[in-house]
């Protein structure tokens, strides 16, 4: 949700957020079973433009991370903060880590999505919890 | 296919001088160039030059023609973009040009201001280098996204920081005799472990520095060279690009650089070498871990092994194969746009004994340049030969 009620939205993308809030996060399928993620017309794998929302594994597991101390002015009031990758079986996909003491984390540990707001801008985070 | 020789290079000092505009910067660059060269100005044919961020530094687009003015030139002249290898790119249009006979001489560079913008206006424009809807909005910024990159090496190969410290300290010893480098100062292991945490594991010193400047090359057809009798020994005999998708999280290897590897086939290929042929390397080490990526991506180092090359000194300016003998972008500074060209400068100046460093590879005679873009979503490299 954006500050702004004027905000242009980026389609694709701000429905996806809309979605996981509501549990029911997606990726793109194209007919050779490669995942990828919105906004996008064609697989990024093979070219197929027949894609369909398929619903995304409810939980993921963290492949790396990092704790960000210098952030963008973007996250200045947020930092220090976790920032991983997570991998979901069809796709990964990059979000903060929330809800969890920055030392806990670790390589393996399961997520699920969770989207979190800025401290900074108050706009939406794609975010991961601890499942 | 004719050798493209590099008739002249100059480079700008790079560092902290933000009252500096990048055609002030580019301009002087230029200066160097022509006057090391012995190329008229009016000989230049075209101007192909690299630039990342103008537009948020200093409000200015469209810099071609900007900056053919700036080095006292007419004729066409375009903007390459490709992150932090938008002049790789433009060297190596130059080279195919060239070697096509389409052009004899051309004027090839890239300048950047950076440090107008501050620390966090600079990480925020670096930033833009990544998937803004994916990578920017989830909080990634540039030292974050190679930082996930060395978390996930150490938990494939193993390592651990203090094996990327190592690297720093190499790069700031052998940045100690290049003047224009940005830091001309010798650190050790314990300053960059001790160093604040930037995004964790990689701390301030295993950053490199946020830099404004320029380079400039004179390139020329072997036959143009010939015909002026040109003092030009250096040639760049092998280009290659590469390509990955945009965010770290699409790539098959996060702890890979495959559009360095696709690069360095390409040029080696080009070139006729290999791997073991390459003396001396400038590789892309805006980060500590970038440095290992670029050296196991140019087969410089087996898989999984380049985390201890600087550390066991196979790297080191008396090693076997010296990396970065300029500084490196982690001391003597990365303007982002002028970085490619940068390197092929240091490299072509090594190769023909007139770098401050030049005697630690005295017998060279073959060096790369590697200039990544993003977290190696683009890549270039160029192979240079003593070729006269």
């Amino acid at each position: 949700m954006t500050d702004s009620e004027n905000a242009v939205q980026d389609a694709g993308f701000d429905e996806w957020l809309d979605a996981a809030e509501d549990g029911d996060a997606y990726y793109l399928e194209c007919p050779n079973e490669h995942g990828s993620l919105p906004p996008r017309r064609v697989c990024p794998d093979c070219g197929a433009t027949d894609l369909e929302e398929v619903p995304l594994p409810a939980t993921g597991e963290i492949e790396t991370f990092t704790v960000t101390h210098v952030p963008t002015p973007a996250f200045e009031d947020d930092a220090p903060y976790a920032t991983a990758i997570a991998n979901f079986g069809p796709v990964r996909i990059t979000g903060q880590v929330v809800d969890v003491d920055l030392e806990a984390i670790e390589p393996g540990l399961t997520v699920e999505i969770e989207i979190s707001v800025s401290e900074t801008t108050g706009e939406r985070v794609l975010s991961f919890s601890p499942a | 296919m004719s050798d493209v020789r590099v008739a002249g290079v100059g480079l700008t000092s790079f560092g902290n001088t933000p009252e500096r505009t990048s055609r002030d910067l580019f301009g002087d660059a230029t200066i160097e160039a022509f006057a090391d060269s012995g190329v008229p100005r009016d000989d230049v044919e075209a101007l192909l030059y690299g630039n990342f961020m103008g537009e948020l530094s200093e409000h200015q687009g469209h810099q071609g023609p900007l900056m053919a003015e700036a080095a006292g030139i007419r004729a066409p002249a375009t903007r390459y973009e490709s992150a932090c290898a938008s002049s790789g790119v433009a060297i190596r249009d130059a080279v195919k040009r060239i070697r096509n006979g389409e052009e004899d001489v051309l004027l090839v560079g890239g300048a950047e201001r950076m440090t107008n913008l501050g620390t966090a206006g600079a990480t925020e424009a670096l930033a833009i280098a990544a998937d803004d809807l994916w990578e920017v909005r989830a909080g990634t910024t540039f030292p974050g996204a190679y930082a996930l990159m060395a978390q996930a090496y150490f938990s494939e190969f193993g390592g651990e920081h203090e094996d990327l410290a190592h690297i720093a300290v190499k790069n700031h010893e052998n940045a100690l005799t290049n003047e224009k480098a940005q830091y001309q100062r010798a650190i050790d292991v314990d300053d960059v472990l001790e160093a604040p945490q930037v995004s964790s594991p990689l701390g301030l010193y295993d950053s490199c520095p946020i830099s404004d400047g320029a380079a400039a090359l004179v390139l020329t057809s072997e036959d143009y060279a010939a015909e002026h009798d040109l003092d030009a020994p250096v040639a760049i005999t092998g280009t290659g690009q590469g390509g990955d998708r945009m965010a770290l999280h699409d790539r098959e290897h996060l702890a890979r650089s495959p559009a360095a590897r696709e690069a360095g086939e390409e040029a080696y290929a080009e070139a006729g070498i290999d791997a073991s042929d390459v003396d001396v390397a400038e590789v892309h080490d805006c980060f500590t871990i970038a440095e290992v990526l670029a050296i196991e991506a140019l087969d410089l180092e087996p898989i999984g092994e380049g985390i201890s090359a600087a550390r066991d000194g196979r790297t080191t300016a008396d090693g076997e194969t010296p990396i970065n003998l300029s500084g490196g972008l982690k001391a003597k500074g990365h303007p982002v746009g002028a970085t490619g060209a940068s390197q092929i400068a240091e490299v072509s100046k090594l190769l023909a004994g007139t770098h401050p460093n030049s005697d630690h590879v005295a017998d060279a005679t073959t060096g790369v340049a590697h200039n990544a873009g993003g977290t190696v979503a683009s890549a270039t490299v160029h192979v240079l030969e003593v070729v006269a």
